[in-house]
This record gives structure tokens, sequence and C-alpha cells, in this order.
């Protein structure tokens, strides 16, 4: 009693060489293909005009290199450099990875937490938006006064911003069950335990990993904010001393470059949580699938 | 005479914001029956199914199983196909093995036949979002069966299919109960339907929901698409579109009005 016709193809009919197409769907066609490469072919053009442009400006005007350093010397610097800022970044990169995690454990237990116990919810809920949204530069003190370890302080300060997001949007996703499919659940004898298990966590993997991309961006700015905050010194000091320091020693093009770094690092982990984003969800949920029009 | 399976017996429900979804409904379903709950929307069918399946309690009167009953004694399926998005069919169906605690590899034969019982074996390894409505409802209805239940609850399971596709699925319904001889009991507003499905339609009234009628329609299965364009069941159709015009008349919401 097959179907004769199993619809629900994966291929858009588009796909099929050969067949004739009308103006609109060749124009657009033409407008997909142009776009698939002017996503990156318009950034680049945007990146080598910028730097041709500041090195141009830093050229015309005779800018000195400790008001405004060229892009060339701030490159060599990076390579010059490349010993001490390549410490420096492990260390953020550790914080950052560190509070990360702390905060994937804390976030999503505390949410896992939260369903199993509304009065737990209603108690502890209110004071987590607090910690949310006390701007954390303002934390940051108190936290170096009180933890002598400078790497504890800048962990906990770099989870408080980073494991609210992980937070919310795991108890989300965990209250967002099929309600159907909780009463067949029901139906089946389901422990609670199978339902958080086969149910709520598949559910909230969506959420769970959206807030994730979120709190990664989020852990490198905690750390580096809080660094600024602390003011390590010496061994074990991050991007963030980096910079600071040679603030003070007029070392621009060094500023520059740990600010590069800074970026790359935040880029680096964005992607790194996009991919695996996509890898656990491009089978089945929506936001991973590509559709035709 | 067939075994009793369950009586319900004077059941009201009323929910804590004071609506009252059912008041002394009464019914007995048999080992082997069809049994169509029809009404209009607001009639409590959907609550009447709830309280069989035991997912809310009555407020009043009660519901006896005359036989033992175990967890695997209920298949359900909803409106919507409401399958776990992230699994593969095969996985979806497991569902109700797995809760009990069976591993995929034990129960793998009995989940390829409930599949290949609603044609869909070759889709096993295929997502939910990869097969049309009808399919994914097919594979409900596997699910359903696939643990061999006593009794099959189903709430308006065709009422968001196209009319072609529910046509073939209330024949194959028909294949299926006859060849697994189990016992239906199955919500829908449609006329047609129900007496194209049913050996007795229960005729339902809202505000507050009650069964105000039981048709029997005693027409032989097997019944095929022949059925469908015969005069019986034309009668039929007649005879249970008078009976929903009276609940309707009953109700308080729709004062004496016609019904189409």
């Amino acid at each position: 009693m097959a179907e004769s016709n199993p619809t629900g193809s994966i291929l858009p009919e588009s796909s099929q060489a050969g067949a004739r197409l009308d103006d609109e769907e060749r124009k657009r066609l033409r407008r997909a293909a142009l776009e698939r490469v002017g996503k990156w072919f318009l950034p680049a053009i945007v990146f080598v005009l910028t730097i041709w442009l500041w090195d141009r400006v830093v050229y015309w005007n005779e800018i000195q290199h400790y008001i405004l350093p060229g892009p060339g010397l701030v490159l060599s610097t990076l390579i010059d450099d490349w010993e001490l800022l390549l410490d420096a970044l492990v260390v953020t990169l550790r914080i950052t990875i560190l509070a990360l995690t702390v905060a994937v454990i804390g976030g999503a237990g505390l949410a896992i937490l939260f369903t199993q116990s509304r009065f737990i919810q209603m108690s502890l809920f209110p004071y987590a938006v607090i910690l949310q949204v006390t701007p954390i530069i303002a934390i940051a003190p108190l936290i170096f006064i009180y933890v002598d370890s400078k790497i504890v302080g800048l962990l906990i300060c770099a989870w408080i911003v980073a494991f609210f997001p992980i937070l919310s949007n795991t108890a989300l996703g965990l209250n967002s069950a099929d309600h159907n499919l909780r009463d067949l659940f029901r139906i089946y004898g389901a422990s609670r335990w199978q339902q958080l298990l086969h149910l709520q966590m598949p559910t909230a993997l969506p959420y769970f990993l959206g807030g994730l991309r979120i709190a990664g961006g989020l852990a490198l700015i905690g750390a580096v904010v809080a660094e600024f905050v602390a003011g390590t010194g010496g061994i074990g000091s991050g991007l963030a001393f980096t910079i600071l320091e040679a603030g003070y020693r007029l070392n621009i093009p060094l500023m520059f470059a740990a600010l590069i770094l800074i970026a790359a690092t935040g880029v680096m982990i964005f992607t790194i949580l996009s991919v695996v984003s996509h890898l656990l969800l491009h089978k089945w949920h929506e936001s991973a699938i590509k559709h035709d029009t | 005479m067939p075994q009793k399976l369950l009586s319900l017996t004077n059941v009201g429900k009323t929910f804590a914001g004071k609506v009252e979804a059912l008041r002394g409904m009464s019914l007995t379903v048999s080992e082997g029956d069809f049994v169509s709950l029809l009404g209009p929307s607001g009639c409590g069918k959907s609550t009447a199914l709830r309280l069989i399946a035991g997912l809310t309690v009555p407020t009043t009167g009660q519901i006896t199983w005359h036989v033992d009953h175990g967890d695997h004694d209920i298949g359900f399926v909803f409106q919507e196909p409401t399958l776990m998005p992230w699994a593969t069919i095969e996985r979806n169906v497991w569902l109700p093995f797995r809760l009990k605690g069976r591993s995929f590899g034990s129960v793998r034969d009995t989940i390829h036949e409930a599949l290949s019982l609603v044609g869909l074996e070759s889709f096993a390894g295929s997502y939910p979002r990869e097969l049309s409505g009808g399919m994914k409802m097919r594979v409900s209805i596997a699910r359903a069966l696939a643990t061999h239940p006593r009794i099959i609850l189903m709430d308006e399971p065709f009422a968001a299919l196209d009319e072609i596709t529910r046509f073939k699925l209330n024949n194959d319904l028909l294949a299926l109960k006859d060849a697994l001889d189990c016992t239906i009991i199955f919500v829908t507003h449609s006329v047609f339907e129900s007496v194209f499905l049913s050996s007795r339609i229960a005729v339902m009234a809202a505000r507050p929901g009650r069964v105000i009628q039981e048709l029997a329609v005693d027409a032989p299965y097997p019944r095929d698409d022949m059925f469908r364009t015969s005069r019986d069941y034309t009668k039929f159709c007649r005879t249970t579109s008078e009976a929903l015009r009276n609940s309707m008349q009953d109700s308080d919401e729709f004062p004496a009005a016609p019904t189409g």
C-alpha cells in the first residue's frame, strides 16, 4: 500500500540540467550564482581597499608610527613579537575556553534543574537575570578583591558573562517539547528521566547551540574586559594586558597586533561553534536545511 | 458476543477554568469495535479520548477496563504526525519499545514489520522532514500499532490531509484493522469518514459534551471504494447527518441552526 509517488524529494527541481527555463527562473539562477561569488569576493575587495587606504593615509600625511602605524609595520610587529603575542594569546584563549566550558556545564545544568523543579526556577531565575544585566566591568573589581588567584578571578568574570545565554536558551528549549509528544511519552509510561533524555534534551539542542554561539563571543569579551580590570602583570598575562602595557609604552603597532589577534580569536570561536552546530543539526533541523526558494 | 473492553459510565470532566467539557457520557467498547466519536468542535471528543488514554482523570463517573491492560495496550495517533524530527523513521517507531528499555536491535524486525504494513519499509532510514504529510501519518500509525496494542485511539488523524490522501488512508486503515484484529476509537468531525470506517458511531453534542445518539453501521467488512458509492453508504450518511443536526440543535451554542 505504498504511495506510488513518494514525495519529499530533497533535490530542488532547478538542479535538473537541460530543463528549459523561463526568464524569471534564469534571472533567479544568475542572481544566486552572483551571490555565491559575491559573498566571498566583496568582503575581500573591501579588505584590500581598506588596507591600501590605511597605508596611503599614513604615508601621505607622514603620520608617526606612535600615533598610527601603517599596516606593514603592524604586520612586521605581529611577526617579530610573535612569541610574546602567542604566549598572551594562549592565556586569553585558555581563560575563554575554560569559562565557556564552565558556562556550558553551569548554564545547561541550571536549565535542566529549572525544568525539573518550578520552585527552584522561581527562586533563582531573577538572580540569574540580575547577574546578567549588571555590567561585568562594574563587578570585576570586587571579584579581584575577594579572589586571590588572578586566573580564577578572570574565569569567574568570563563565566558570568557567558553563562546566561546558555541558561536562558536551554531553559526555553527544554520547555518547548511538542505537547503531543509529551502526551505520547506519558501514554507509554516514560519516566521523568526518559522524558528529559529522549524528548526535552533533543528538543533543546538547537536552542542550546544558539546560546552557545553567543556565549562563545561573550566568554572572550568577559576574559578581555576582566583582564583590563585585573591589570595582570608579568608572566601569564593575556592579550588585554599586552594592549594595556603596549599603550603605556606607546608601542602602538603592538596594540594593533594584539587587537587583530583578539578579533581573529573571536571569529575563530564563532566559526568553530557554527560548524559544530551545523554538524549536529544539518540532518534534521529546519535552520540547517537549504530550501529551494 | 464479543468481549467487552472498556466502559465509560456517566463520565464528566470539568476543567479548573470552569469549562465543562463532558457531562454524563456513557459508552461501551467491545473487542473488535471500530467506534467513531462524531461531533462538532468543542463537543469534548478529544477530551473523551484523553480520558480513555489515561492522560487526564474524570471529574465524575468512571472508566472501567474489563480486561487486564498493561502499558502496551494503548496506541495513540494524534491529528499531527507527532514524530521526533531528530530521529529517523525507524527510530521514531522504536520509541514505545525504547521507553520500555528494549534495545533497537531486539525489536528491529518488529519495527520493520510495522513499517512494511504501512508501506514505508524503504523509508526506515529517512528523517521525517523528507516525507510527505500522508507518509508521516503512516509512520505515526505504524508507531501506534507496532506494539500490537489492544486498542488504538485516533484523534482526527486525517483531518489535516487532502481528500485523496485521506480516502487512501481510510482504506488502508480498514485493511490494517482487519489484518491486526484490533479495536479502534476514532475521533472525527466528518460524517462520511465515520460512516465509511465505523461499526458504531457515537454522535456527540457540545456544551456540555455528551453522547446523544449511538448508530450502528451494520454494513459488512471489508469495505472498499465500492462501498463509498453504494446506496447503503448514502443511507447511513443521511441518518448520521440527521443525528448530527439534532445534536447541534440540542446545543446552547447553536440554537436550532441548520447544518450543511
